[in-house]
């Protein structure tokens, strides 16, 4: 494999992590109040299609983003219900949301375009496109630094470079305000929160609101920038390879950056069988199926705890119900 | 004469300087049918420790939450210095001047000291500057207050003791002037206990009010200046502590005489009943449990094992009881005969078949099950004992029902209603029901742990009256509990266990609880060491 082989999977690496980073980080919000969200992936999918239809009708990309907020926002709207306000079972709702959500996207989008579930294919100003960095050009002829700036780090969506942002930021909100004091107390011991005059339910309700937003995002990429258009079950199991991630970076922001491109590099391999079967000996070759598995092998192994102890927050799951 | 009394009363008035820093009128609480609290007024004066005692159930916890916020009364006003104060919440609770100090801790365990201190009370959306404030607050109070923790440690690295410190600090840091302590002691050591007293002594002469919510005498005769006795949800009784006792007390809060200690006549040891050599548990986790326990119980007599929870007590009573965890060493002989100390031939069955019997520490998840009816609660077991058997595959439901009413009767559980779940029971009565079940069979080998947690004072009595005629009938009894009075005067011999060991083993008539502590704390004591 040469180094600009190397330089294209790294690219695809970033473009294919970022729909998971933006996931895992909405989960992050979530889970750190307490509130577990296997919903993601209903989610996402749910904004890849309000994305792509609004974005193929208005034909702006940011409209497409705006209605992909607000669509993933809703279901995030329904979850907290269930889960904050009337203490239901919180799998058992973000399960149900996946449903109707996997239903859902393809009866609306069937519906306004009469496409088999998809949306029109969308271009120019109905995606967002990629951005070249300054000195792109002029670094390009720099050896080894100037590809991986120019074709990895240069070159992506706006939506790409928003998505490696919020891990700084989720960082900066956990550990050095007030309210990530607060989000990571309520996920640990919502009675201390609570005893403390502090409305246990408001903070989850924001956390909950936050990982809609993050998700949002994450399912407009998918239509508006990675693709073009929203396709039936495009999300194809990224909610819960997000979910696998979070728990392999243990609910952290900056492990969670490096666990997601971990998976978005085994999803980009899968791209290039033609890489692996010649890093191989001789004839051997790896069916393409087996490649395209690896993300969600090893997400099984993740979520089988194979990976370390990683312990959760431990007010995770259960409703917080005052008492004396 | 009569101006003799006036002038008494006056003299008891005098030093209620200004108004009470808390003042309850007229409280009123219900839920649903059951009246929690009722008409309840009380004035606890600034600058005094007033006391407020009664049994599970009176009502104690409900008066509090709703002066911290919790609940709202159904009726009756609160005043704070004199001002009528709404407590809608706790954040009013808070703003009135108000800390609490639950029995639960409400800390996040991997937080550290100084981020649990100012959780709610930040000066400001950004942390650095609040923790700087309050790592120089914490300095101070710590100074003046003997309130000493290191700040930056995290919260489940803490001792229990000091766990209970960062709830008085965090209660301080938002300028709390009223404190209330919930059943503060129930989860320290002697020695912690006494530690926490100087905190409340301190406090008080710095002229904060406190307010000390338990059900230990000892503790109101103590450290109060006031004491409200509460009993079915209502004030019974305010008096000066320095002009009431224990007994009087007792007799307050359960409505009729009650003796502190049953009276218990001299043991007549027999023959060896249990001995243990060498028993080591080590858990799944790999942690020492038990490190070498060797002791010996004879007939007619009870052994009481002191100690602060935690120190290997629980374990020693599920390797007896038949239901170890983990990798256990050791031997265990019943009368001569070797029994398994764990593995296959150790179970509930086979324990109960050789007459040992167990009254477990946690009645709620060993002793009972709760939404069972109290005679199904009777029969396990000793379900497939040949009285509650009819023929063939069958149990006697009748007998069963027919030996639990006399039970019930014989050990006065109230309501005396087979039928009802064993949830619906007082405590008090729940053990009652278990202790019914494990004595009435003459076990050669009681096995009891914690008998009078949860339970009222008029139940305590009984229980130790029956605890105390089985040993006169001839059984061996182990006996493990933390509370020190109860192992005082109960036991025959008291082992006190530390960190899986035993300490020593001491006389009643020849320890105090001053020694006793020490040894639980894990200190060896230099005047009675062999």
């Amino acid at each position: 494999m040469d180094y600009m082989t190397l330089i294209e999977i790294l690219g695809s690496t970033l473009r294919l992590g970022t729909p998971l980073l933006l996931a895992c980080i909405a989960g992050l919000y979530s889970e750190r109040a307490g509130i577990f969200d296997i919903g993601l992936e209903g989610k996402m999918l749910m904004a890849a299609m309000a994305s792509g239809a609004v974005a193929a009708l208005s034909g702006s990309a940011w409209i497409g983003l705006g209605a992909g907020i607000l669509a993933s926002l809703l279901f995030a709207a329904i979850h907290g219900l269930a889960s904050i306000t009337f203490r239901g079972n919180q799998l058992i709702s973000g399960v149900a949301l996946n449903f109707v959500a996997s239903g859902a996207t393809i009866l609306i989008a069937q519906t306004l375009f009469g496409q088999g579930g998809r949306t029109p294919p969308l271009t120019g100003e109905a995606r967002f496109g990629p951005i070249t960095l300054p000195f792109a050009e002029a670094l390009s002829g720099v050896p080894f630094l100037g590809p991986f700036y120019g074709r990895v780090i240069s070159g992506q969506s706006l939506l790409v470079y928003l998505a490696l942002a919020t891990v700084p930021l989720t960082w900066w909100l956990l550990y050095r305000t007030r309210f990530g004091l607060r989000l990571r107390a309520v996920g640990e011991n919502p009675e201390s929160v609570d005893t403390a005059g502090v409305s246990v339910v408001r903070l989850r309700y924001t956390a909950v609101a936050l990982t809609g937003v993050l998700c949002g995002i994450a399912g407009a990429y998918m239509a508006t920038s990675l693709q073009a258009g929203f396709g039936r079950e495009m999300t194809a199991g990224r909610g819960y390879i997000a979910l696998a991630a979070l728990i392999f970076a243990k609910w952290r922001p900056w492990q969670a950056l490096w666990a997601t491109m971990l998976f978005g590099f085994l999803q980009a391999l899968a791209l290039r069988p033609d890489v692996i079967d010649a890093a191989l000996p001789g004839s051997l070759t790896i069916p393409v199926s087996f490649l395209d598995a690896l993300p969600y092998i090893l997400t099984v192994i993740v979520l089988a705890g194979f990976v370390g102890r990683a312990i959760p927050p431990r007010a995770g799951g259960q409703p917080y119900v005052k008492e004396r | 004469m009569a101006s003799a009394t006036d002038t008494g009363r006056q003299a008891t008035a005098a030093p209620a300087a200004g108004p009470p820093a808390i003042e309850l009128r007229g409280i009123s609480k219900s839920f649903g049918a059951v009246q929690a609290n009722r008409d309840i007024s009380i004035r606890v004066r600034p600058g005094t420790i007033h006391g407020i005692v009664g049994e599970n159930g009176a009502g104690k916890s409900t008066l509090m939450s709703i002066l911290y916020g919790f609940y709202r009364a159904d009726a009756g006003e609160i005043l704070i210095d004199g001002r009528p104060t709404e407590i809608p919440d706790s954040q009013a609770a808070i703003r009135a001047g108000i800390g609490m100090v639950f029995q639960h801790f409400k800390l996040v365990p991997n937080f550290s000291v100084l981020e649990n201190v100012i959780l709610g009370a930040e000066d400001g959306a950004l942390l650095r500057p609040s923790l700087a404030k309050a790592r120089k607050t914490l300095a101070d109070l710590a100074r003046d207050y003997d309130l000493d923790v290191d700040p930056e440690a995290l919260v489940e690295e803490l001792s229990v003791g000091h766990q209970q410190r960062v709830e008085i600090l965090k209660a301080l840091y938002r300028h709390a002037d009223i404190l209330i302590l919930d059943e503060p002691t129930g989860v320290l050591t002697p020695d912690e206990a006494d530690h926490l007293f100087r905190i409340l002594r301190g406090l008080k002469a710095q002229g904060k009010t406190i307010l000390l919510i338990t059900h230990k005498l000892r503790e109101i005769m103590e450290i109060t200046d006031e004491v409200s006795v509460m009993r079915r949800g209502e004030i019974v009784a305010t008096v000066t502590t320095a002009k009431t006792s224990p007994e009087q007390l007792a007799e307050l809060m359960v409505g009729r005489k009650v003796l502190l200690h049953v009276p218990k006549g001299s043991a007549h040891p027999g023959r060896e009943v249990l001995r243990i050599e060498d028993l080591r548990v080590t858990d799944a986790q790999g942690v020492a449990r038990l490190k070498g326990v060797s002791l010996t119980i004879r007939a007619g007599e009870i052994l009481g094992i002191a100690g602060v929870a935690g120190n290997g007590q629980s374990e020693l009573l599920q390797v007896l009881g038949g239901f170890a965890r983990g990798r256990v060493s050791g031997t265990i002989a019943v009368d001569g005969q070797q029994i398994p100390a764990a593995g296959k031939g150790a179970t509930g069955q086979t324990r109960r078949q050789i007459g040992i019997a167990h009254v477990p520490e946690d009645r709620h998840h060993l002793g009972l099950i709760l939404d069972f009816t109290a005679w199904e609660n009777v029969a396990f077991g000793y379900q497939a004992a040949p009285d509650y058997q009819a023929h063939g595959l069958f149990m006697d439901n009748d007998a069963i029902l027919r030996d639990t009413r006399g039970k019930m009767d014989r050990f006065d559980v109230r309501p005396p209603d087979p039928m009802l779940p064993a949830k619906s029971f007082s405590g008090g009565n729940q053990q009652k029901i278990v202790l019914a079940r494990e004595i009435e069979r003459n076990p050669v080998l009681l096995l009891v742990g914690q008998p009078t947690r949860g339970v009222d004072i008029g139940a305590i009595e009984f229980i130790h009256r029956r605890i105390v005629a089985l040993r006169d009938a001839g059984a061996a009894v182990l006996l493990v509990s933390v509370e020190l009075d109860e192992i005082l005067s109960l036991s025959d011999r008291i082992a006190v266990m530390f960190d899986g060991q035993i300490m020593g083993e001491r006389l009643p008539a020849e320890t105090n609880e001053r020694e006793l502590g020490l040894l639980m704390a894990g200190v060896a004591s230099t005047a009675g060491a062999a």
